[in-house]
């Protein structure tokens, strides 16, 4: 880190300080208070100072970016990386137009943390198939027209793949208990559940 | 989102010593961050317990299970001792949410959910839960989904969780580190009722982290079931849920535990209404006893019918009567 950053760094402390001390001057009667050691400076939690480095790997790649904790990984992928894919619909859990793969699992990512998910495989739409070759849900989607606007698709499509990979009986009720998390306000259900069902082979 | 600082917490020791008034576990973040965005929430720092060694299922000596707080909702509802022996927590779990929030949520996080109140989701909204003595707008105004049993002059909030039911019934006790060390809190004394303090939900202390939940071992001939009504098929907060926790030896019913969800302001449950069966009685009395003291809203009275048939039908399905 450069001379002058860390003089940022430090003044910036001093001007938060205010606001942020309150909390961290709290631990330390509590460790006293169970006769703990008392907290090193690199377990304290962090107090905001503007951005900090955080390494994600999405999609095979590692991006080295420098944001604020309250950053969501959705946001940290359509504002810092552009890759727009993935959507923002209602941004609190539960339209699942956000939805990517963490570790080979379906989350939202509108509730997740971008600092959080450091180490983490990160899977968007991006990375699931190309142009030239679609993942196989992704050319079902095309030959079913399973969307209308096509503005939660690529949504419904991550939930889809990892549905693959999920006990999910092969009724078409299962599938749509299953897909539940993911609202198409055009009403495409009936398409993305053919075209699921056309992948799975049921 | 205001801003806030971050730490993931390297060890339990660590993430013990760091908590505090103001800090805020992190775990699955469905309910935390969603409130942090609506500044209903405004920590000044999370602290990450998603590193930590809290993933574990753990099957014990004497039949019970030990889950650990970071165990994700759909890892628990799918794991084969949990199916098993206790298919009631399996099937709340996948009442709950989307597959993609199960995902996420974690079992200590569950236990912490936040209630769904309109008034206390909206902060130019009057809520006594969200700012003490603040009002309740709830009262006389949109209440169709709140509480029927529980309820205060200062607080109307449901307890939104399928799971917490589940563990009620389950007879679940909660393992917490706090300042002097652990300690086991069983899940009947684990919520408050509002009173007038209706910002305290649980009796958990400022920085103490939940590390476990342990479920007892259940006897030969348990039948256990969840029930959630709600107004669409998937993906949505019951207006009334029950679980039932019978176990019957040589045709006797011996032990008998069940909770409601979707009617209390927290997860409901009644020992006396149990008893009333224990002891020979009928469903119909039992059932009557547990919604004795429902008390409706402006928009909720329909809840005293469907809570009273839901529970009618859980417990005559358990019964076999």
């Amino acid at each position: 880190m450069s001379e002058e950053n860390s003089k940022v760094s430090r003044r910036s402390f001093l001007r938060h300080a205010g606001v942020a001390g309150a909390g961290v001057a709290a631990l330390p009667l509590i460790s006293n208070a169970q006769n703990a050691p008392p907290i090193s400076e690199s377990e304290k939690p962090y107090v905001p100072d503007g951005a900090q480095d955080v390494r994600l790997n999405i999609n095979g790649k590692n991006y080295d970016l420098k944001i604020e904790p309250r950053v969501t990984l959705l946001d940290c992928l359509r504002e810092n990386l552009n890759l727009t894919g993935t959507k923002k619909g209602c941004d609190h859990g539960q339209c699942g137009a956000c939805t990517i793969h963490v570790n080979g699992k379906r989350v939202n990512s509108c509730l997740s943390l971008a600092i959080a998910h450091q180490g983490d495989a990160i899977t968007t739409i991006e990375g699931l198939g190309t142009t030239q070759k679609p993942h196989p849900m992704q050319k079902a989607f095309m030959e079913h027209d399973a969307y209308q606007c096509g503005y939660c698709t690529s949504g419904q499509i991550m939930s889809a793949t990892a549905l693959l990979k999920e006990p999910c009986g092969k009724a078409a009720g299962d599938v749509r208990e299953a897909m539940s998390g993911n609202i198409c306000r055009c009403g495409a259900y009936k398409n993305i559940l053919e075209a699921i069902q056309d992948v799975r082979g049921v | 989102m205001q801003s806030f600082g971050y730490k993931k917490a390297g060890s339990l020791d660590e993430a013990a010593r760091t908590g505090a008034d103001g800090i805020k576990f992190l775990g699955g973040g469905t309910t935390l961050i969603d409130l942090m965005k609506l500044e209903v929430e405004r920590p000044k720092a999370l602290v990450d317990i998603t590193a930590l060694p809290l993933a574990a299922i753990e099957k014990q000596k004497d039949g019970g299970v030990k889950i650990g707080a970071t165990v994700r909702n759909s890892d628990l509802a799918h794991n084969d001792y949990i199916k098993k022996n206790y298919a009631v927590l399996s099937q709340a779990l996948l009442a709950g949410a989307s597959a993609q929030l199960r995902n996420k949520a974690t079992t200590a996080g569950n236990l912490l959910q936040r209630t769904r109140c309109t008034y206390f989701r909206d902060p130019s909204r009057a809520c006594n839960k969200r700012v003490p003595k603040s009002g309740c707008g709830a009262i006389g105004g949109h209440n169709r989904n709140l509480a029927i049993l529980g309820t205060s002059n200062d607080c109307i909030a449901t307890n939104p969780s399928d799971m917490n039911v589940a563990m009620m019934a389950l007879g679940a006790r909660v393992h917490v580190l706090g300042e002097k060390g652990e300690r086991f809190i069983n899940i009947d004394e684990f919520y408050l009722l509002p009173g007038n303090t209706p910002e305290k939900e649980t009796v958990l202390q400022p920085g103490d982290l939940i590390t476990a939940v342990s479920l007892p071992a259940l006897p030969a001939g348990t039948v256990t079931s969840y029930l959630k009504l709600r107004d669409r098929a998937s993906y949505e907060f019951a207006l009334a849920s029950s679980a039932v926790v019978a176990s019957i030896q040589g045709g006797k019913l011996t032990r008998l535990r069940f909770a409601m969800g979707g009617i209390g302001t927290k997860p409901w449950r009644n020992p006396e209404a149990e008893k009333v069966l224990l002891n020979g009685g009928t469903i119909q009395d039992a059932v009557a006893f547990f919604l004795k003291d429902a008390k409706p809203q402006s928009e909720n009275g329909f809840k005293v019918e469907l809570a009273k048939r839901c529970l009618t039908h859980s417990l005559k399905n358990a019964l076999k009567a």
